[in-house]
């Protein structure tokens, strides 16, 4: 190996690290606020970037059906809840059941966009909303369940999602155009346009949500949510809001790491699973709770992945799952007494 | 009839009908029986242990792989074949694949349950992926393709070639495992796994390495799936990793949920009822669908989903209700032999069982402990009391083993307990009870008070499940229906503790520490909740120990209660110590009536009579 390969290598690693470094966040935000580990995070990135390339054919992505249904259901679900003397918020209800899938349909089947951008955008309008009608169905009947039963939850959700998946999008993988086609030349490295549009968005999105997190209001009260359930409920925080807006800001994250990822490598209805397991072994470096060290964590698995594909190719996968066991090792080595889980 | 003989009427009839059943049903029953023995462990780690795994394919697969190499490969057929005559063979790759799984999965273990709970399971997709990965990709197993020519096995000289002559074996395997794992669970041993799941601080302070537990319920998990895995090579005849990867791992969860993952039983109806719809689903979708993948995960999806809102138990459960109508319940057998249980010598009266030195705990800025210093003698009451908020129950992880003092140093007994665990505590003789009731709600009375026991027997995992701890297990169940009925809960003694009112399951509570035969004893807020004829009894139950040579602290809120039964009392506020002395002496300190009243009269608190 010479400095150019490595340097190309290490650049593919930052792209990669910047998608899992998404992901991580991701699901540390829903996971420090609702306690879900979110494991189908990973099939709305396939969800997204699949959805994109149906667009850019010129097809009715199916995901919009999904939405609908799903949109229905838990319209169908809130008014029974609502019947039975349960408190619904229809304001927000409305907004994910409503005014999203309306807006999503008038863009795929009105508007028929037909530039990369505005694609893209009909792409994020259709995913987002998936996040909280999920959070809606599967997780709240359950808010109260241990970790445990939340996380069995996930992977029966995954299943289904990977299920879907396949029947939406066929098992043949599909890549997008890119949106820059440009490339430079840096100190010799050739470096595509694509790259550093992954790189650049993967920033511009953390700090949107550092920003969210540290000046809104709305922020506010999801940190106070994920640092103390009930004290914000008792603060009034409804742990509907904050179940919903951190489902809703994670499928955000899903469908905008989908868009990026779907021109640099073809994706397939169950790739996501994959990618999504990655960002997770980078949170687990932040022990699921700390956004900086989750980000270092997905670098560090970008550019694991990138230089064992170089060496030991066959074996990337391998490598990549294989660092959680010295990272666990780690962490269980500063743990001392032992502590109830919620 | 009981459960008993239905159970046997089962197995009779499976076996009589085996030889005139057709082929295809005698290999999905095959089938059926591999994967209820991969799901019965999982029932042992989720509905019981309180863990999980979504690997347990990749132990299935190091358990095939494992006979698979050893009977094919040229190497290790001629590293044995001098010694190890070919018939031997499976049997010698039933070993190695065992001896494979217990190293990685003690490791794998050993690694992740010191982390809270939910590190396991993510740990074991990555180990499942990874496997999957590795097989598909090592050339010695034959990458993709797999290994072929696997031997059939071979018993006594007969050929178990077809699923018809290897069914049986399969079967007998399974009952056995099953019936292993009952004992395991009707045991002390099986009363501290079960106490895994409920919160790992309470099983820390009976004296259970729930550490060591954990791993352990995990690695007996792990060899059930490799156990599955050898009878799958010999089955199959051919290995390769498709069978093995991590869609596999879920879907044998699936069938241990859906069943009831906190029943045997369950295991076996979860994988019945898993693998016959998946058989038919697996014509039925891509018909309806009109194309051709793995749907079944859809529905086997939206199955556990519905499973896990509806009926969080499984299914089991549901059928065993309705089968309990036509059912007598078991009868009761005594135990003939009662073996001996440990037992302490209580230190004298007046000599110094527990001591804080000048303990300080800090949060941060926040400072919950002050050089807080107080001792608690044999033979007396002490009380601690202070307002909320005042560092009480701060105090109290640090003298029970929760948690480390920042400076100072607890000393049980004379020795430093700093960096100690809970169960430490225990083991010198330090029993406790918890602010809010930490009992195992739907096993008996009787089990929960049992489980405080569990330090005074030594009999393990292998004599449990073998039925040979039954005269330890006759003592310990005796000394636990003696603590109960010692604190006037011998009523309730075979009724789930949950159905007790909440006072009463703090007097449980304290039977349960009393079971362990501790010198000292915590009790946090024993007379909440209780009604005033109850605290009187309590009372007197207290005054009887103290006269027995018990220490015994007692953090309150009652006033009364603390008034008329403490010998001496400390006061806290604001972490720090604000006065200590008998109940005269503390109820005309000025700063104690500040604290409590907020400002200070003249008048000491006033005692009810």
């Amino acid at each position: 190996m010479d400095l150019q390969i490595a340097l190309l290598l290490g650049q593919d690693g930052i792209v990669n690290g910047a998608v899992y470094g998404l992901m991580a966040l991701a699901l540390v935000l829903v996971f420090s606020v609702t306690r879900v580990i979110f494991i189908p995070q990973g099939e709305l990135v396939a969800f997204g970037a699949l959805s994109m390339a149906a667009l850019t054919a010129g097809r009715v992505p199916a995901t919009l059906w999904l939405l609908v249904a799903l949109a229905a259901m838990t319209l169908v679900v809130e008014a029974w809840r609502w019947k039975r003397g349960a408190t619904v918020d229809w304001k927000s209800t409305l907004v994910w059941t409503v005014l999203f899938p309306a807006l999503a349909a008038g863009l795929v089947l009105g508007l028929r966009p037909t530039s990369l951008a505005l694609q893209a955008l009909t792409t994020l309008f259709l995913i987002t909303p998936l996040g909280p009608l999920l959070y809606r169905l599967a997780y709240r009947p359950l808010a109260d369940a241990t970790v445990l039963i939340l996380l069995i939850v996930s992977v029966a959700l995954h299943g289904v999602l990977v299920g879907l998946g396949l029947l939406f999008f066929g098992a043949e993988g599909s890549r997008t155009p890119a949106f820059s086609e440009a490339r430079f030349d840096i100190g010799g490295v050739p470096v595509s346009g694509q790259s550093l549009v992954v790189v650049g968005v993967a920033f511009v999105l953390v700090v949107l949500m550092f920003l969210f997190f540290e000046r809104s209001i709305v922020g506010k009260a999801l940190r106070a949510t994920a640092m103390n359930r009930v004290g914000a409920r008792l603060m009034g925080i409804p742990t509907d809001l904050s179940g919903d807006l951190s489902f809703a800001l994670s499928a955000l994250i899903g469908a905008v790491s989908g868009l990026l990822i779907a021109p640099l490598t073809t994706v397939y209805y169950d790739t996501g699973f994959l990618i999504g397991l990655k960002g997770f072994v980078a949170a687990i470096v932040g022990g699921l709770g700390s956004y900086p060290i989750a980000l270092l964590g997905a670098l560090l698995v970008g550019q694991l992945e990138a230089f064992s594909s170089f060496w030991a190719s066959a074996f990337k996968e391998v490598l990549v799952f294989t660092l959680i066991i010295p990272v666990l090792w780690w962490r269980s080595l500063r743990s001392r007494h032992v502590e109830d889980e919620e | 009839m009981t459960r008993r003989h239905l159970t046997l009427l089962c197995i009779a009839a499976l076996a009589l009908s085996w030889p005139w059943l057709p082929e295809f049903t005698v290999t999905l029953f095959s089938y059926i029986a591999l994967y209820s023995l991969v799901a019965a462990g999982l029932v042992m780690l989720t509905g019981v242990g309180g863990m999980t795994s979504f690997g347990q394919a990749a132990f299935v697969a190091v358990g095939a792989y494992a006979t698979a190499w050893i009977c094919t490969s040229p190497t290790a057929t001629a590293a044995l074949g001098g010694i190890v005559p070919a018939a031997l063979l499976p049997w010698v790759g039933l070993v190695f694949g065992l001896l494979l799984t217990f190293v990685v999965a003690w490791s794998l273990g050993a690694i992740t349950l010191k982390l809270s709970g939910h590190y396991l399971p993510l740990c074991t997709i990555a180990w499942g992926l990874s496997l999957y990965f590795l097989f598909g990709n090592l050339e010695f197993l034959g990458g993709q393709t797999g290994i072929t020519g696997v031997p059939a096995l071979t018993v006594f000289g007969v050929s178990l070639a077809s699923p018809r002559a290897l069914g049986p074996l399969i079967w007998a395997v399974l009952l056995l495992a099953l019936w292993a794992l009952h004992n395991l669970l009707d045991s002390r041993e099986g009363r501290a796994v079960r106490a895994l799941k409920s919160g790992r601080v309470m099983a820390e302070s009976m004296g259970v390495d729930t550490a060591r537990y954990r791993v352990k319920v995990f690695v007996l998990a792990a060899l059930l799936a490799a156990v599955s895995g050898w009878l799958y090579a010999h089955l199959q005849r051919f290995v390769n990793p498709t069978p093995f990867n991590i869609n596999i791992g879920i879907e044998y969860l699936f069938m241990a949920v859906v069943g009831g993952s906190g029943h045997l039983w369950g295991a076996v109806l979860g994988a019945t009822l898993i693998t016959l719809v998946k058989e038919q689903l697996q014509d039925l979708l891509p018909k309806l669908l009109g194309a051709s993948g793995n749907f079944e995960v859809i529905v086997f999806g939206l199955l556990m989903l519905f499973v896990l809102q509806r009926f969080a138990e499984g299914l089991w459960p549901t059928l065993a209700r309705v089968a309990g109508r036509f059912l007598k319940p078991e009868p009761v057998r005594a135990a003939q032999a009662v073996a001996p249980l440990d037992s302490r010598t209580l230190p004298a009266a007046g000599e110094l069982l527990l001591e804080a030195d000048r303990v300080t705990k800090r949060f941060g800025g926040l400072i919950a402990n002050n050089a807080v210093a107080m001792t608690l003698k044999a033979g007396e009451v002490h009380a601690l009391i202070g307002p909320n908020g005042a560092g009480k129950s701060t105090f109290f992880n640090m003298i029970s083993g929760v948690d480390d003092p920042t400076e100072g140093e607890v000393r049980l007994l004379g020795a430093a307990m700093t960096g100690k665990p809970s169960r430490d505590f225990a083991a010198r003789g330090l029993g406790r009870t918890f602010q809010h009731v930490r009992l195992l709600g739907n096993r008996s009375v009787l089990e929960n008070v049992a489980l405080g026991a569990h330090r005074r027997g030594h009999r393990g995992w292998i004599a449990s499940m073998l039925r040979l701890d039954r005269a330890e297990e006759a003592a310990l169940l005796a000394e636990a229906r003696r603590q109960i009925e010692r604190c006037g809960l011998g009523a309730h003694a075979d009724a789930p503790a949950a159905s007790l009112a909440l006072g009463q399951q703090r007097v449980v509570e304290i039977a349960r520490a009393l079971a362990g035969q501790p010198a000292a004893l915590l009790l946090d807020e024993p007379a909440a909740g209780l009604r005033h004829l109850e605290k009187q009894a309590l009372a007197e139950l207290l005054s009887q120990l103290r006269a027995e040579g018990l220490g015994i602290l007692v953090v309150e809120h009652d006033m009364e209660f603390v008034m008329n039964l403490a010998d001496r009392i400390t006061v806290l506020e604001f972490g720090t110590v604000i006065a200590e002395g008998t109940p005269a002496q503390v109820q005309s300190n000025p700063r104690v009536l500040d604290a409590y009243l907020g400002g200070s009269d003249d008048e000491p608190i006033a005692v009810a009579a």
